[in-house]
């Protein structure tokens, strides 16, 4: 069976020449990149060093103020934990907002089961959050920001270098989780005022379990260690280094470098394409997230009374992802929707296509087709449509809940 | 999540999709479910003169299992009377379409309709009984 793959947010395929690159890694040149002592050493080492030039370059930092870690998650925590506890004496609160990732979230409500105090900013309709708000919200004792760059489920950028102009002005430290955004929107620490900035492999057509923290050194920026052990990666993030995944992220890094003049238009080309096909198809379909200050590669749409989850099994041959609580464990729909106001209806309809590197234009005009004949097959069967084509307001209706 | 063979047999080729009239005395129509919670399902039988259900439809909004459920619950619906009708249980759906855990309230839903659906035929005919004189012949919408 044919199968299209518009899940690029959630992970990418790895490029063939990434996989060319990390080959002699496994087998050939499989030496430590800690051991000093010999040319089996000396040559990972030197991988390792090429590809933090190559994550370097692409967020214009100094190769010296890239950190290895396994992913984002790692990533995150040590920006977070590693900040508050660096920096405990100075002050104890932190200020994020409530789409951040899990990844974000979580070590967040685990400082504040610790003792420390976080502010969870809100934010409006199109999931941006507001620049004053956050100036407002900083205090003596504020020590940290973390904002996402772009959102994973609706793509929504947030005005990273206001904010971080903000933080420097206010001598607070500036963390962005920056997964959807590394090499597909043009990222400058310096310009940005990033203090600290995770990113990751496998969103970027590279390898799975491998990712990079930006640690700044002027001035620098300390993070006490998440992971202890023989202090590798300035005793930030001890661990063997994982080379051959090391190399991936490099070249991974510099192929997005090498083709960032062309490839986010393409990429957005695409998405526009998607969206418009359906849009011009199909009534009742509405837009989650900021229609022009998003990632080139999210579109999130909701369908009116049609279910997500029963719209991706129409469409099985096509992988998506859903808001929608029937494809989570929690029965709860997403909470980045519900945190932009979307109602739970339509937070239950929502679909979020992502489109990647090896996407083609007629990949996504089959895509269309089958969004549009499967919606409207659902709809023939949606008691919902029905009412409403009688005329019904179906927020004026006594639902039974279960 | 993979979905049981059943399961994508019942959403592919829903059997009994659509509505019935339900100003019809001899309709019972049962909605149940709220859009918030990602499932309503729309059930209607319709019984013959010795209330036997002779035809059912349904329409639902929800996910893959719902859809299966409420597909199947009608099948099950024509040809029994309103009292055996009452004996489908949400653990025969469970069964029959090899529903997993998460999947069970989407049976429990079905029931519900089920239920719904035989309780308002039966509101429908008390109270053309007590709207018709002893010894007529009821016409007509109540």
């Amino acid at each position: 069976m044919r199968r299209i793959y518009l899940d690029n947010n959630a992970t990418t395929p790895v490029d063939p020449r990434v996989l060319d690159a990390m080959l002699p890694y496994f087998c050939e040149k499989f030496g430590n990149a800690a051991s000093r002592s010999h040319s089996f050493g000396w040559e990972a080492e030197e991988a390792v060093e090429r590809a933090r030039q190559q994550v370097a370059a692409l967020i214009g930092a100094d190769p010296k103020e890239i950190i290895f870690t396994s992913g984002a998650t790692e990533g995150n925590n040590i920006a977070i934990k590693g900040v508050a506890g660096m920096y405990a004496d100075r002050g104890r609160h932190i200020i994020t907002q409530v789409t951040e990732h899990k990844a974000v979230i979580d070590p967040c409500e685990y400082l504040r089961e610790h003792g420390y105090r976080v502010t969870f900013l809100p934010v409006d309709r199109y999931g941006r959050v507001d620049v004053q708000q956050l100036a407002d919200a900083i205090a003596d004792d504020t020590i940290l920001v973390s904002i996402m760059h772009g959102n994973n489920e609706i793509g929504t950028l947030q005005p990273i270098g206001e904010i971080g102009r903000l933080c420097k002005q206010r001598g607070v430290l500036f963390h962005t989780d920056c997964c959807q955004t590394f090499g597909k929107v043009p990222i400058d620490v310096e310009s940005m005022g990033i203090d600290l900035l995770t990113c990751s492999g496998h969103k970027i057509h590279g390898p799975k379990g491998i990712g990079a923290l930006y640690v700044r050194r002027k001035p620098r920026v300390r993070c006490e260690p998440v992971i202890h052990g023989g202090g590798h990666e300035r005793g930030m993030r001890s661990g063997t280094l994982n080379v051959p995944g090391i190399v991936g992220l490099g070249k991974a890094a510099e192929l997005c470098r090498e083709h960032m003049d062309s490839e986010p238009a393409r990429l957005a080309a695409l998405r526009d394409r998607l969206q418009a096909g359906i849009l011009a198809q199909l009534g009742d379909v509405y837009l989650n997230g900021h229609s022009t200050e998003r990632t080139p590669t999210n579109l999130n749409l909701s369908f009116a009374y049609v279910e997500g989850e029963s719209l991706m099994m129409g469409m099985s041959e096509v992988a998506v992802s859903s808001g929608s609580a029937c494809t989570s464990a929690s029965l709860e729909p997403s909470y980045v929707l519900r945190a932009l106001g979307v109602g739970e209806d339509l937070a239950h309809s929502s679909i979020r296509f992502s489109v990647g590197r090896f996407n083609t234009l007629e990949e996504i005009d089959y895509v269309i087709g089958r969004v549009v004949s499967v919606v409207r097959k659902l709809r023939e069967m949606s008691p919902l449509y029905e009412l409403v084509q009688e005329g019904v307001d179906l927020s004026k209706v006594q639902w039974q809940a279960h | 999540m993979a979905y049981s063979d059943k399961v994508v047999d019942h959403y592919r080729n829903p059997r009994n999709v659509g509505s019935l009239d339900r100003n019809d005395p001899n309709v019972g129509t049962g909605i149940v479910g709220a859009p918030e919670c990602g499932d309503v399902m729309k059930l209607q039988i319709l019984v013959d003169e010795n209330q036997n259900i002779v035809d059912a439809k349904f329409k639902t909004f929800g996910c893959g299992s719902a859809i299966a459920s409420s597909s199947l619950a009608t099948e099950w619906l024509k040809g029994r009377s309103l009292d055996q009708a009452l004996e489908i249980k949400n653990t025969d759906i469970v069964r029959e379409l090899a529903l997993p855990p998460v999947k069970i309230h989407c049976s429990v839903l079905a029931e519900d309709a089920i239920r719904a659906a035989v309780n308002d035929l039966k509101r429908k005919q008390a109270r053309r009984q007590q709207e018709a004189p002893m010894g007529t012949e009821p016409a007509g919408n109540p």
